[in-house]
């Protein structure tokens, strides 16, 4: 659109910039909208594209593109807060590699977006800047923790969006606003500049409208990166060239153990309809056991908090971000600070975390996690001999209320039943629209593959997209737009 | 923070370090210490472990410092190889065996000087374990000292407490160490003596700069070492509670801290008390050990597998090629010395104790083939005037060539002994040639026969009462005139014929 001029890059960014002013008081997708460089960046990227300017530094498939960073990546000069008051005032000195690899392709960033503090979270209400309202209904969450990221393509505050996903936090919002959105597998985006929450979970991926989308993000933000060592060198695909209509022989596997008690009548009808239309496009479906799915939440809650509470440890108000101003001595400095910087839900993950790893407790908590883990990453490996792909609800039910969840947070965990194996195993999975609930809410259905198998991924999720119209349904936030 | 206590132990007796040495002999006989070494050598590789940062000692401070390095948000480290060949030489110097796959873990607390809050090392399962360390104990039988584990990890930064700024209440933090490169070496409780203990550091610290790998200064702290030390009765198989001992960073500190702990806990245990498990730190100043934190104080460190970084795989094949690239160390020196050279092991010891020495040692016995008579002057005079400027041997300003001309004037008697002595210390001071001294101040022995006799008839004369004591069988007074003829030729006649002309005469 942009390369025939349709429109220029000034326009769009412009329209995206009204859209935010407009509708972002309601949703509050961001945290940081930083128009005036985008603007700037949009003239620059006009003149390239009309080859005023032979400056090559400015060129690539996303040109001219405004896109929406996760306020959990680090940019360059740009206040990266984490949804946190302790990061409040931070300006990193320096960029996360998918940030300048977007860059590199022209990208214009419009700005970054809400998240649950530190990205822990599944509503996106644990932020320290308060929550974003889903755009479908705005008394509901966007679910998270890429709430923002989320809300902000789907209400078109821009084009796409970089999430982070930990134990769902791209898929689930993804879901609970009706738009794609990827977890690749662990090792295919580099984690440099991705503030860490739980390290060996923790995967980057795209939010787009559709998955075409999708692919193509995800082949500009993928591959090794000297500056993360768990990085895995091999080759990127076109992931372009997945995008086929043609799902023939795909053996399509639908683990029963998902579909248990707890799950939303509506969401099961969606996901049992949208099998249905896999396998009259030719997809073979069939049932599978993942036995350890059951452990699933109790092992990523020991796993993610134990490394949380080593990773947020820096912040103890001694280099940079927020220090609480009243104390007398060390201890004391280290105790208000994180007292004040850090909200409720961060403070319960690092005690959950803390006591995962001490002494006389390590055993019994992160070891035996660490073996259930590897259970669980069996239960897959024995499935993906069979299948080539595995279908299952994203979410157990559509967005939920806001405020409904935060004093209980073993339901809101609940949220990601789902999703949370994935990371456990370090497959990729992505989430897209399969249906609405009778309220008008959308469902995600979510597409799980082997490790590197994103290909499987998207030729499958867009054949389904080709056959349906899900994804090309809006959302009418407070009746405007 | 760490709370330092201080209390004195049996009967609150102010504890000195003389304090314990009322303790009879027939006492201190009845224990045996138990003490092993955990050794901190920092890796001398340019850049620090899991960033480009300079390691270099001094820069203002925090000027090697980068997001890396400062745990900034969103960073991640990356491990330098060249610190993990450095490792691999270590280990295989000490004859450790080399994990197939190690893992880096990290270590939880907090503290200023440590910015991510955790330190990057390893604990499960470590670069290099089951190695040994041979060492001459004090009866002079060689002793083979057990390695636990050899493994890597970054270091802190250092909290910076001036004067100036403890009195504003404030304390600075200096991050230019955070993250240099360090290996851990742990021996196994198998020295039984402060000497002991100081005969390992030294053969370790001598390994390490042997191998390139740490410069071994103690006093920059690039080598740093803490101690665990217990007491048992003698012949008891039991280990006793340890104490574990802090600062011990020179040779001097080391064997003095640990001869105090040891008397320490003998006094402890006299006294019908029991010694407690502890972190004491040795207190320079007072000369005694002091309670850091007890048992129930120590960190719980939560120690868990590090995952920013992949569990390190080392090929056998680069394992061989490092093995391959190793310099001949001291002990093989010692060997080749004391059978090519003919030298005693003692001599062959100490001059193996440095690379230096050794290379020293050997391009002057390459001029001048004389292995004892360069051993003598090497270990003597030349260690002596060294030591006493506090200079390295490779910067000696009397180079071996220099040094080999001066052994060659005595052997040819152009000089003798005495006056090679008082050149060697201006050659020092000079740096000039022996010959050219020799010649400025004409130094040159008076080995004419013809000439010394003159001498020695006028000494002679001049002292009749010193002859007739000679002549009445007082052999000892032909050491006088000697003497005297030495004196009228200012030290430079030849002794050997001055001694045969008056032995001649007198008859």
């Amino acid at each position: 659109m942009l390369r025939e001029r349709e429109i220029s890059s000034v326009e769009l960014v412009g329209s995206v910039l009204d859209r935010i002013g407009e509708i972002d008081p309601l949703i509050h997708a961001y945290i940081t909208v930083d128009a005036q460089e985008a603007l700037n960046q949009a003239r620059k990227a006009d003149r390239m594209l009309s080859g005023q300017d032979a400056d090559s530094s400015l060129s690539g498939t996303l040109l001219g593109i405004p896109v929406s960073i996760k306020d959990n990546m680090c940019t360059r000069g740009l206040r990266t807060t984490c949804g946190s008051k302790i990061l409040g005032n931070f300006v990193p000195p320096y960029e996360a590699t998918v940030v300048r690899k977007i860059l590199d392709q022209g990208a214009i960033i419009i700005g970054k977006t809400n998240l649950d503090e530190f990205a822990m979270g599944s509503s996106t209400e644990n932020s320290h800047f308060g929550p974003t309202r889903n755009p479908w209904d705005v008394n509901r969450v966007a679910g998270g923790s890429s709430g923002g990221s989320a809300a902000s393509v789907a209400v078109d505050e821009a084009i796409c969006a970089l999430g982070s996903d930990t134990g769902g936090s791209i898929r689930q919002p993804a879901g609970l606003c009706g738009v794609a959105g990827l977890k690749p597998t662990y090792g295919r985006v580099s984690r440099f500049g991705l503030v860490a929450y739980a390290s060996s979970l923790d995967q980057i991926g795209p939010i787009t409208k559709d998955v075409a989308d999708c692919a193509l993000m995800l082949k500009i933000i993928s591959g090794y990166d000297p500056l993360d060592s768990t990085s895995v060198d091999s080759l990127v695909p076109d992931y372009e060239k997945s995008l086929v209509n043609d799902v023939r022989g795909m053996k399509i596997g639908l683990p029963v153990d998902y579909f248990q008690e707890g799950l939303d009548k509506e969401v099961e009808e969606s996901v049992r309809q949208a099998l249905s239309v896999l396998q009259n496009l030719g997809a073979e479906v069939s049932e599978v056991r993942l036995p350890h799915t059951e452990y699933a939440i109790a092992t990523y809650y020991i796993l993610a908090t134990a490394e949380a509470s080593s990773n947020l440890a820096r912040y103890d108000g001694v280099k940079y971000g927020f220090r609480e101003k009243n104390f007398s001595h060390l201890i004391e400095m280290y105790e208000n600070t994180r007292k004040e910087g850090f909200g409720a839900e961060v403070k319960r993950r690092i005690m959950l975390g803390t006591y995962a790893l001490s002494s006389g407790y390590y055993d019994a908590y992160y070891l035996k996690a660490q073996k259930v883990r590897t259970l669980i990453k069996q239960d897959f490996d024995e499935a993906f001999k069979k299948f080539d792909l595995l279908v299952t609800p994203t979410a157990p039910a559509p967005a939920f209320g806001i405020g409904e969840k935060v004093d209980d947070p073993l339901q809101m965990y609940l949220s990601d039943i789902y999703t949370i194996s994935a990371n456990l195993a370090g497959i990729p999975a992505l989430s897209l629209p399969c249906g609405f609930s009778r309220e008008g809410l959308p469902i995600g259905l979510q597409l799980l593959a082997g490790l590197f198998q994103e290909e499987k991924i998207f030729q499958v999720a867009y054949a389904f997209e080709q056959n349906t119209d899900y994804h090309k349904r809006h959302p009418n936030p407070g009746g405007k737009g | 923070m760490a709370k330092i206590k201080d209390e004195g132990f049996v009967n609150s007796q102010p504890a000195t370090h003389n304090s314990y040495s009322h303790l009879q002999t027939e006492k201190l006989m009845k224990y045996e210490a138990v003490i092993g070494l955990e050794v901190h050598a920092q890796v001398l590789t340019k850049s620090k472990i899991f960033c480009g940062c300079s390691t270099e000692f001094g820069g203002s401070p925090n000027s090697h410092v980068c997001p890396v390095c400062l745990g900034y948000p969103g960073v991640l480290p990356v491990l330098n190889s060249t610190v993990v060949e450095y490792a691999v030489k270590a280990a295989l110097a000490m004859n450790c065996r080399i994990n197939e796959w190690c893992r880096f873990d990290r270590k939880n607390y907090f503290y200023p000087d440590l910015p991510k809050a955790y330190q990057i090392s390893q604990f499960a399962a470590p670069l290099a374990e089951h190695g040994f360390i041979d060492i001459t104990d004090e009866n002079d039988q060689v002793k083979r000292i057990g390695l636990t584990r050899l493994h890597m990890e970054e270091d802190a930064g250092k909290l910076v407490h001036a004067e100036g700024y403890v009195a504003a209440n404030k304390s600075y933090v200096d991050f230019n160490r955070t993250g240099v490169p360090l290996i851990e070496i742990v021996s196994e409780p198998d020295l039984r003596s402060p000497k002991d203990a100081r005969e390992y550091l030294q053969k370790l610290r001598s390994i390490l700069q042997y191998l390139g790998v740490c410069d071994g200064n103690m006093e920059e702290g690039s080598l740093r070492c803490d101690g665990n030390v217990s007491i048992r009765p003698v012949g008891s198989e039991k280990l006793g509670t340890k104490a574990e001992i802090k600062n011990l960073n020179s040779f001097r500190f080391l064997q003095k801290a640990l001869e105090y702990e040891i008397q320490r806990q003998i006094c402890v245990v006299e006294a019908g008390e029991r010694v407690i498990q502890e972190t004491r730190l040795w207190d320079t100043e007072q000369n005694r050990t002091i309670s850091m934190r007890s048992k129930e104080e120590a960190h719980d460190y939560r120690y868990f597998p590090e995952p920013d970084l992949v569990p390190l795989h080392i090929d056998q094949a680069w394992i061989e090629e490092i093995r391959s690239s190793l310099p001949e160390l001291p002990e093989a020196k010692v060997e080749r010395f004391v059978r090519d050279y003919q030298i005693p092991r003692y001599d062959a010891e100490v001059l193996s104790t440095t690379q230096s020495l050794a290379v020293y040692y050997e391009e002057c016995v390459a001029l001048f083939p004389h292995p004892k008579v360069v051993s003598n002057w090497l270990m003597g005079d030349v260690m002596r005037e060294l030591n006493s400027r506090n200079i390295d041997i490779s910067k000696s300003p009397v180079s071996p060539t220099s040094l080999s001309d001066l052994l060659k004037m005595i052997d040819q008697g152009i000089i003798n002994n005495k006056i090679a002595k008082s050149l060697f210390e201006e050659m020092f001071d000079t740096g000039k040639p022996a010959g050219e001294i020799v010649r400025g101040k004409g130094l040159i022995q008076i080995s004419d026969e013809a000439e010394l006799e003159k001498i020695v008839d006028r000494v002679m004369t001049e002292n009749p009462s010193v002859v007739e004591d000679w002549k009445k069988g007082k052999r000892q007074a032909i050491g006088f005139l000697v003497g005297q003829v030495m004196k009228a030729t200012s030290g430079k006649a030849n002794p050997a014929i001055v001694n045969e002309i008056l032995q001649r005469k007198l008859l």
